[in-house]
C-alpha cells in the first residue's frame, strides 16, 4: 500500500511541475492563474498522500485551509483581471 | 573654626556677589569681595607661628566614606605658603580691581563670582590631602580660570584663549588624574600623607613611572612649561587683575606645588629629577629668549611668567637630587628647595606689581603695545618707580629680593655639577650655563620691559588716550607689593624663618626633621665667590645686548611663524577637527546599504575569530537523522526558488517566488510533522505575498523598470560570509549540545498539568503565556501603525510631493 502512495506521489510531483512550467512560461495572465489554482489542488493532493505516508491526521486541516486560500486566491485574481481592484470602494467614500 | 570649611568661604561668599551687585549698585562690589580674602589672610597668617616650629594642621569633611573620599585640609609649612600667597594676594588683586574696573560698564557680578570660585579651588588645591578632592579643585581652577579668561566674551580673541588654555590645563588634569589614581592603586590609600610614609615601598611598583609621567604632565600643564606654557600669553586676554592673580602669583604656581608635594614620594626616581630639572632649564631659557619678541607688555610678562616658572620647576628637580646624595643638608645642595620656594615668593610679588603697573599703563594711556608707548616716566613717576623695583628684582639686581633669589639659584645649579648619580657628572656643566643665558636675557627683558615703557621719546600722538597718572587706589596695591619686594632684601632670614624652612621641609622631609634644621642663611653679600662674578657677568653682558637691542631684535620677526608651538597646536586642533569630520565622513555614507555591509561585515569577522579562538569547528555525525528522499525534492525546489528570486528580471517574479519559498517551507513544516506552524505559515505567506503584490502594483511607474539586481563582489562576498558563517555555528551548535532538551518535561506533563493534548498550543497559552501575550501587542502596535501612516498624512497638508 506505502509503495502505491509513494507512486502517486510521484506522479503528482510531475504533475506539479508540469503545472509550475505553466505558471512561468504561460503567455497570458489568465493561464498563469489557472495554473496557481492547479497548483493549490496539487498541493492538496500532495499534503492528503504525505500524510497517509506518514501516518497522521493532522494534516487535514491544513488540506481545508489549502483549498480556501487557493479558492479566494483565484477568485480575487479573477476580480482584479476583471476590474482591475479586487477591494470596491464604497462609492460614498 | 574648622580649617576644611574655610577652604569653601570664597566660592559660599560669591552666592551672594550678584545679589549684593543688583541690590547695592551705588558701591563697587568689589569692596564686599575684599572682606574675604583679608579675612583668610589674617586667619592663616595666625599659624605661622606653629608652622614655623614644624606643626602641621588637619581637618577632614567626609564626603563620600563609602568610597573613603573626604575633604582633608592638611596645613603645613608649604600649604601655608601657598595659601598666604593666595589670600595675600588676593586680597591687594581684589583692591585693584575695584578701582581697574567700571561699576558701570562692566558685569562684575560675574568677575566676581568666578573670582572667588577660582580662590576657593586654588585653597582647595594647596590644602588638599586627598588626592581625588585635590584633583576636584583643580578642575575647579581650571574652569573658573576658563571663565575669568573669556570674561569679555564678546572679544573673539578672549574666547580664544579661553579655550586654548581650558584645552590644555584640562588635558593635563585628566593626565594627572591617571597618575593619581595609579598612585592610590600602589599605595592603597588616597592621602598623600600616608602615600609620602610609603614612598621607598612604591619606587618599587611597576605603575610608578607611569604614575610620576602621568603627575608631571599636570603639573607642566598647569605652569606653563615647555611645550605646553603656549596657553598662558594667550591668556592674557584676561582682564589685568585676573592676568596679575592667576597667571602670575597663583594658579599656574599650582604645578609647582604639585611638584613640591610629591617630591618626597617621586625624588627617590632619576627620571623626575632629570625631567623636573630639564624641561624647567628648558623653558627658563626659551622663554627668557623669546619674551624679548614680544611687542605687548602683558606678553612680555606672560614669557618671564613662563621663564620664572621654569627656573623654580628646575630649582625644585634639583631639590629632589637632595635625595642621592649622601649627607645633602651639609652640602651646597641644601640650597635648591630653599631657592625655590624663596624665589616663589619673590616672583609672586614683583610679578603681581608688574602686572598691575601693565594695567594701569594699559588703563591710563589706552594700549599696551610697546612700540607706542615711552616716556611716561615724568607722566607716571610713581607706576614707574614701582615698575623699576619689581623689573630690577626680576632681574637679579642688588637691593631688591630677586637678586637673593638669583644668587641661591646659581648657587644650586652651580651643585648640580658636582652630582655624580645619574651621569651627571658628564653632562652637568650645561646647568650653570644654561641658568647663565637664561639670566642674561631675563636681565635684558626686564628692563626692555621697563626702560621701552617709562623712557625714550613720549609719542602722545600714538596714543588712544592722554596719559597721566592712575587713582591712588588703583596704586596701593602694587606699591604695597614694591615695598614687600625691597623689604625681602633686607630681612632675608625673617621671611626665610617664617615661610620657607618650613615649606622647605614639606618638601624634603628625607633631610629635616625641623623647619631649623634647614641651616640656610640668606645673606646679600657671600664674599667673592662664583655666583657673584656670574652675577656681574649677567649685568655685563645684559647690559650690553640690552644696549644694542635694536640691532639685534629685528632677528625675531624673520623667524617664522609656521614652525612655531602655536602653529602646532592650530594645526592639531584644527586636524582633530577636520580629521574627525572627514573621518566620519568617510564612513556615514547615509545609505543603508553602507552600514549593512558593515553590520554583516563585522558579525562575520566576528564569528569566525570567535569559532576560530575556541577551536569550536567541529562537526559530531553520530547524532544526525537519516534523511528522507522527499526532504531532498523540497530542498531542491526550496534552493531553486531562492535563486530566482535573486536572479529574477521582474520584482513581479521575485515576488512569486518568494511566496514559493514560503511554501515550500511550509512543505518542511509538514514533512517535519508540525502542523500548527504549516498552517499559520501557509495563510502568512498568502497574505504576505498579496501585500508584496499590494506594493508592488502602487510602485512609480519608472521604477517598474524590469532591471535585474546587478552584480556586485563586495555584497556576494558578504552574504556569502554570512551564509557559509551561520552555516557553521549551526553545524558547531548542533555538534556540541551540552544538555539535553528540557522538552520530554513538556511532553510529560501537557496533559497531567495543563490538560491539553495540543502540546504547541499548550506551550503557547500555559507554558510560556507571557510571550504570547506581547506577540499580540506587537501585532496589535503594527495594525495600529499601519493605520496610523495610512490615515495621518502630514506632508499632504504641506502640498505636492509623493502622496497621490
Amino acid at each position: 500500500m506505502m509503495t502505491f502512495y509513494w507512486v502517486a506521489l510521484l506522479i503528482i510531483s510531475f504533475a506539479f511541475v508540469g503545472l509550475l512550467y505553466r505558471l512561468i512560461k504561460g503567455p497570458s495572465i489568465a493561464d498563469r492563474i489557472v495554473a496557481l489554482d492547479a497548483l493549490g489542488v496539487a498541493l492538496v493532493s500532495i499534503i492528503a498522500l504525505l500524510s497517509l505516508i506518514l501516518e497522521t491526521k493532522f494534516f487535514l486541516a491544513i488540506i481545508l485551509l489549502l483549498s480556501i486560500l487557493a479558492f479566494i486566491g483565484t477568485v480575487a485574481f479573477a476580480k482584479f483581471i476583471e476590474r482591475g481592484v479586487i477591494f470596491d470602494r464604497k462609492p460614498n467614500r | 573654626m574648622s580649617l576644611v570649611f574655610l577652604i569653601f568661604l570664597p566660592i559660599l561668599a560669591a552666592l551672594l556677589i550678584p545679589l549684593l551687585f543688583k541690590k547695592l549698585s551705588r558701591i563697587h562690589t568689589g569692596w564686599f569681595v575684599l572682606i574675604v580674602p583679608v579675612i583668610l589672610f589674617i586667619y592663616y597668617a595666625s599659624y605661622l607661628p606653629q608652622t614655623m616650629e614644624g606643626g602641621t594642621f588637619t581637618s577632614e569633611f567626609q564626603w563620600i566614606p563609602s568610597l573613603d573620599i573626604a575633604f582633608i585640609a592638611y596645613l603645613d609649612g608649604l600649604s601655608l605658603l601657598f595659601s598666604l600667597l593666595i589670600t595675600g594676594i588676593g586680597s591687594l588683586v581684589v583692591l585693584y580691581s575695584t578701582f581697574y574696573l567700571d561699576k558701570n560698564r562692566e558685569q562684575l557680578h560675574n568677575f566676581y563670582v568666578y573670582l572667588l570660585i577660582f580662590m576657593t579651588a586654588m585653597l582647595g588645591v594647596v590644602q588638599s590631602d586627598h588626592m581625588i578632592t585635590l584633583y576636584l579643585f583643580w578642575e575647579l581652577t581650571s574652569i573658573s580660570s576658563f571663565l575669568l579668561i573669556g570674561y569679555w566674551y564678546t572679544r573673539d580673541r578672549s574666547r580664544f584663549g579661553a579655550l586654548k588654555s581650558m584645552m590644555i590645563t584640562v588635558f593635563g588634569g585628566l593626565m594627572m588624574l591617571g597618575g593619581f589614581v595609579l598612585l592610590s592603586i600602589m599605595g592603597n590609600t588616597y592621602s598623600i600623607r600616608e602615600l609620602i610614609a610609603q614612598a621607598p615601598d612604591l619606587v618599587q611598583h611597576e605603575f610608578f613611572i607611569w604614575a610620576l609621567v602621568l603627575i608631571l604632565l599636570g603639573a607642566f600643564t598647569k605652569s606653563a612649561q615647555f611645550p605646553f606654557y603656549i596657553w598662558l600669553p594667550d591668556a592674557m586676554e584676561a582682564p589685568t587683575p585676573v592676568s596679575a592673580y592667576l597667571h602670575s602669583a597663583t594658579m599656574v604656581k599650582a604645578g609647582l606645588y604639585l611638584v613640591a608635594r610629591f617630591t618626597p614620594i617621586f625624588a627617590a626616581s632619576g627620571l623626575w629629577v632629570w625631567l623636573v630639572t630639564g624641561v624647567g632649564l628648558f623653558t627658563m631659557i626659551w622663554a627668557s629668549v623669546f619674551a624679548l619678541k614680544q611687542k605687548d607688555l602683558k606678553g612680555i610678562l606672560a614669557f618671564s611668567t613662563v621663564s620664572q616658572l621654569g627656573l623654580i620647576m628646575s630649582l625644585l628637580g634639583a631639590s629632589a637630587m637632595g635625595f642621592h646624595v649622601e649627607d645633602a643638608a651639609n652640602t651646597v645642595f641644601k640650597y635648591a628647595a630653599f631657592a625655590a620656594i624663596f624665589h616663589l615668593v619673590n616672583h609672586a610679588v614683583f610679578k603681581g606689581s608688574l602686572f598691575m603697573v601693565a594695567g594701569i599703563v594699559d588703563h591710563e594711556t589706552g594700549t599696551r603695545d610697546i612700540r607706542k608707548l615711552g616716556g611716561l616716566m615724568s607722566l607716571m613717576p610713581i607706576s614707574f618707580t614701582i615698575a623699576m623695583i619689581g623689573s630690577l628684582s626680576m632681574a637679579g639686581i642688588p637691593l631688591f629680593g630677586g637678586f637673593l633669589s638669583k644668587e641661591t639659584f646659581l648657587t644650586a645649579m652651580l651643585a648640580i655639577t658636582e652630582f655624580e648619580p645619574f651621569s651627571m657628572d658628564v653632562w652637568g656643566f650645561l646647568f650653570p650655563v644654561i641658568a647663565w643665558v637664561g639670566s642674561v636675557f631675563t636681565f635684558i627683558y626686564s628692563l626692555y620691559f621697563v626702560l621701552h615703557t617709562f623712557t625714550g621719546k613720549h609719542k602722545p600722538e600714538e596714543l588712544p588716550k592722554q596719559a597721566h597718572e592712575a587713582p591712588i587706589g588703583m596704586l596701593i596695591p602694587p606699591a604695597i607689593l614694591a615695598m614687600l619686594v625691597i623689604a625681602i632684601f633686607f630681612i632675608p632670614n625673617v621671611v626665610g624663618d617664617w615661610i620657607v624652612k618650613p615649606a622647605v621641609l614639606a618638601i624634603q622631609p628625607f633631610l629635616y626633621t625641623s623647619p631649623e634644621q634647614v641651616d640656610v642663611h640668606v645673606s646679600a653679600w657671600h664674599g667673592f665667590n662664583t655666583e657673584l662674578f656670574m652675577t656681574l657677568g649677567i649685568f655685563a653682558v645684559g647690559g650690553l645686548l640690552f644696549w644694542l637691542l635694536r640691532k639685534w631684535q629685528p632677528v625675531y620677526d624673520k623667524l617664522p611663524e609656521t614652525y612655531s608651538l602655536n602653529s602646532l597646536y592650530d594645526f592639531m586642533m584644527y586636524l582633530s577637527d577636520s580629521g574627525a569630520k572627514r573621518f566620519s565622513a568617510l564612513y556615514m555614507t547615509g545609505f543603508i546599504r553602507s552600514y549593512l555591509a558593515y553590520m554583516f561585515g563585522f558579525f562575520i569577522l566576528i564569528m569566525l575569530t570567535t569559532l576560530y579562538l575556541v577551536d569550536a569547528f567541529v562537526f559530531d555525525t553520530t547524532n544526525l537523522a537519516p534523511v528522507g528522499t522527499y526532504e531532498i525534492f523540497i530542498a531542491i525546489a526550496l534552493v531553486a526558488a531562492t535563486i530566482t528570486t535573486i536572479a529574477a528580471k521582474s520584482r513581479l517574479t521575485a515576488i512569486v517566488a518568494l511566496g514559493a519559498v514560503g511554501y515550500s517551507v511550509a512543505l518542511f513544516f509538514v514533512i517535519f510533522r508540525a502542523p500548527d506552524l504549516a498552517l499559520t505559515q501557509l495563510v502568512i505567506e498568502t497574505i504576505s505575498v498579496a501585500l508584496f503584490l499590494l506594493a508592488f502594483y502602487h510602485l512609480p511607474i519608472n521604477s517598474k523598470k524590469e532591471e535585474r539586481i546587478s552584480f556586485k563582489v563586495g555584497n556576494a562576498a558578504i552574504a556569502l560570509g554570512v551564509g557559509v558563517t551561520m552555516t557553521l555555528v549551526a553545524l558547531s551548535a548542533h555538534s556540541q549540545k551540552l544538555l539535553p532538551s528540557i522538552s520530554e518535561y513538556y511532553k510529560e506533563t501537557v496533559y497531567s498539568e495543563a490538560g491539553g493534548g495540543n502540546i504547541v498550543n499548550v506551550i503557547l497559552v500555559d507554558y510560556r503565556g507571557f510571550d504570547t501575550l506581547f506577540e499580540i501587542a506587537v501585532l496589535g502596535i503594527a495594525g495600529i501603525g499601519i493605520i496610523t501612516m495610512i490615515k495621518l498624512r502630514l506632508s499632504k497638508k504641506e502640498g505636492h510631493h509623493e502622496n497621490k
